[in-house]
């Protein structure tokens, strides 16, 4: 049993001077400089934060809400916050894609229900987030970066961390909802130790390893496998942030290469969008054979992604078998399965109209169409996995139900939200939500429950996208339908709208649809594909008025087939 | 410069928007407004490089960069060897 602080204090006296950190590209915009930090580095700018909590009096066991982009401050705030006892949250970052005013909104809602003391910022963003405080509310302090000053004077016996319990909360990381009230997923010491200990084997970790990561850090798989993983592990991470990632590619494979990475973790849509749009000219000399496992996680794994991303890098250095994949929930703080490193994932192929209308993963029969399917591997040696019908019984091998799952690294609760926290389990077990099954030990995991759309690794409720689109005029209130569609050449879902509106005149219903467009991702942050205004009646409801998504969908991809075929 | 506009133009309504019909106006904003998002960039510079053999380099995909049409065309015009 053991606390956050005292692993640190223990890396910091076994190995003060090992490099911890390499902070990619970290400076002004376009900055190519990389800054790396010991374990003692770490600490100390560590120990400043939290020293600055301190005297500003923010007590252990409260919420620090850090809104800040990859920097030092960033890292410095957290683990500070962990120093100090508090509880530390990260927060997504303003982008240029969502609007000022919904962004505001929704750090409101998160503050009314997280009651964070303090809330962690840069000296340009402080207005904006003070325009989200309210009277009366829990925030005490905003607490902005270049006013926080060195205190390099680290002593251990002075930090309130240090009289945490393993089974107190250390931190809370929030669900990726499109708007409105995100859960916060509250994690203990000893939750994330029995992850970091269960992953670690399955992962054959050891401090050889370099970790790599461009992911975000306020989703569980760049906190958890990109952050704290490597950080209490005694590994190297190297970070880069996801905004210089998505517009270069190839500094993944750079980083890589330069760095000797041993670990990455992506999202699907990582393994397509790597293949299609690295030129080969920004992959001279890059050589990644150190590369011992790329694991796919966060979003349907498809085995055509690992494909595409081995027909490109193999030339590289790139071995196959280091392609491997994983099936992860904050709530049971991060990785469910592992596939066993060192070979290939499992593969089923399996009778395709079987597995779509019975729901059941067959041999396919002589001549009839099949799919392949990838395995996210086997669970942790401390995670039960059972798959259940609907109702509630345990269903056999091959056949598709909900994934529910019990471990010793469960999550705490959600923080201040203990009905959601009960409506998460039934008979001690974790209801995640995902269909999927299993076969010799294996999880295959085959969507998700509630029409949940999966792009880029983000997780859209469309009942969040419909309501925003029945704010813009012209649209009938209730009468819009949002779903997710799979497409191939991306390795993701594109997000479709459909929505009835008032006109029946093309160019006005054109208008509309950019209307919604725009409001819709102002308002979300998601990119839609296809937003298409139609004339009333167009849309299918249920008998009891329910949007009945997968029969609009069908509708939708019939008529975007005849248009194809007219195009022909 | 004159057939540089309907190309972007183009290629961002098929490719992009999946909307062929859909005409983008030559100012109007395409990356503060939320209509190209993040990954979408990248198939614009690949499409600007394959189609006008002009690059763009990666820090130069952001809105102060450009984020109409007008501007991304100024842009290559710049470039064109």
């Amino acid at each position: 049993m053991t606390t956050f602080p005292e692993r640190l204090r223990s890396l910091h006296s076994e190995t003060p001077n090992r490099v911890a950190l390499t902070l990619q590209f970290s400076g002004a915009a376009g900055a190519t400089d990389d800054l790396s930090f010991s374990t003692d580095q770490l600490l100390r700018g560590a120990n400043s934060y939290a020293c600055a909590y301190a005297d500003l009096g923010i007590q252990p066991g409260e919420v620090v809400v850090l809104i800040l982009q990859h920097s030092e401050a960033l890292v410095y705030s957290f683990w500070g916050a962990i120093l100090q006892g508090a509880i530390p949250s990260i927060m997504p970052f303003l982008t240029e894609k969502l609007s000022p005013e919904r962004y505001r909104a929704d750090l409101s809602a998160l503050i009314s229900v997280t009651q964070p003391a303090a809330i962690v910022t840069y000296p340009e963003f402080e207005a904006e987030v003070k325009s989200a405080l309210q009277a009366g509310d829990s925030v005490r302090e905003v607490i902005v970066t270049n006013q926080v000053e060195r205190n390099l004077l680290l002593d251990f016996d002075e930090l309130a961390g240090f009289r945490r319990k393993p089974e107190d909360i250390v931190l809370l990381q929030h669900s990726s909802g499109t708007t409105g009230l995100q859960k916060g997923v509250a994690l203990s010491h000893q939750a994330v130790f029995n992850q970091l200990n269960a992953y670690g084997k399955s992962l054959s970790l050891d401090e050889n390893d370099v970790v790599v990561s461009w992911l975000p850090l306020y989703h569980d798989m760049g906190l958890i496998a990109g952050f704290i993983l490597p950080i209490l592990s005694g590994t190297h991470l190297v970070l880069m942030s996801p905004f210089d990632w998505v517009r270069a590619p190839y500094k993944l494979m750079h980083s890589v290469s330069k760095y000797h990475g041993t670990l990455s973790w992506l999202p699907n849509f990582a393994y397509n969008f790597c293949a299609q749009k690295i030129r080969d000219r920004h992959l001279e000399g890059v050589d990644l054979s150190t590369w011992r496992a790329v694991i796919n996680c966060s979003e349907p794994v498809r085995w055509e992604s690992h494909q595409a991303f081995y027909e490109k890098f193999g030339a590289y250095g790139l071995k196959y078998e280091a392609l491997q994949t994983s099936y992860a929930m904050a709530e049971n703080v991060f990785a469910v399965t592992q596939s066993p490193l060192g070979s290939e994932p499992a593969i089923v192929e399996i009778d395709r109209e079987a597995f779509m209308t019975e729901r059941v993963a067959k041999s396919p029969a002589e001549g009839r169409p099949t799919m392949k399917v990838l395995s996210s591997g086997r669970p942790l040696e401390n995670v039960n996995v059972k798959v259940l019908d609907e109702n509630r019984k345990e269903v056999v091998d091959g056949t598709i139900g909900e994934v529910a799952l019990q471990s010793d690294c469960m999550l705490t609760s959600y923080y201040h939200r203990e009905e959601a926290t009960e409506k998460a389990f039934a008979d001690g077990w974790y209801l995640t939500g995902d269909y999927g099954f299993t076969q010799n030990g294996e999880v295959f995991v085959s969507g998700r429950k509630k029409d949940m759309i999966i792009v880029g690794g983000k997780n859209v409720y469309p009942q969040d996208l419909e309501a925003l689109t029945y704010e813009v005029p012209g649209v009938h209130a209730g009468r819009s339908v949002a779903f997710g569609m799979y497409n191939d050449e991306e390795g993701t879902e594109d997000v479709v709208i459909i929505a009835e509106v008032n006109s029946e005149d093309s160019v006005e219903q054109q208008k509309i649809a950019d209307a919604i467009r725009s409001h819709v991702t102002k308002n979300s942050a998601i990119a839609l594909r296809y937003v298409k205004a139609v004339d009333s009646k167009w849309i299918l409801k249920t008998s009891s008025g329910k949007t009945a998504r997968a029969a609009n969908k069908e509708k939708f991809l019939a008529e975007l087939q005849r248009e194809k075929n007219t195009e022909v | 410069m004159s057939d540089v506009i309907p190309q972007l133009g183009t290629f961002l309504a098929e490719k992009i928007l999946k909307q062929p019909d859909r005409k983008i106006a030559a100012d109007e904003p395409l990356l503060s407004s939320g209509l190209i998002d993040s990954f979408s960039l990248m198939d614009v510079a690949l499409f600007v490089e394959d189609t006008f053999d002009v690059r763009i380099e990666d820090t130069e995909l952001n809105a102060e960069t450009f984020d109409n049409l007008t501007q991304l065309a100024a842009l290559i015009d710049s470039r064109k060897k």
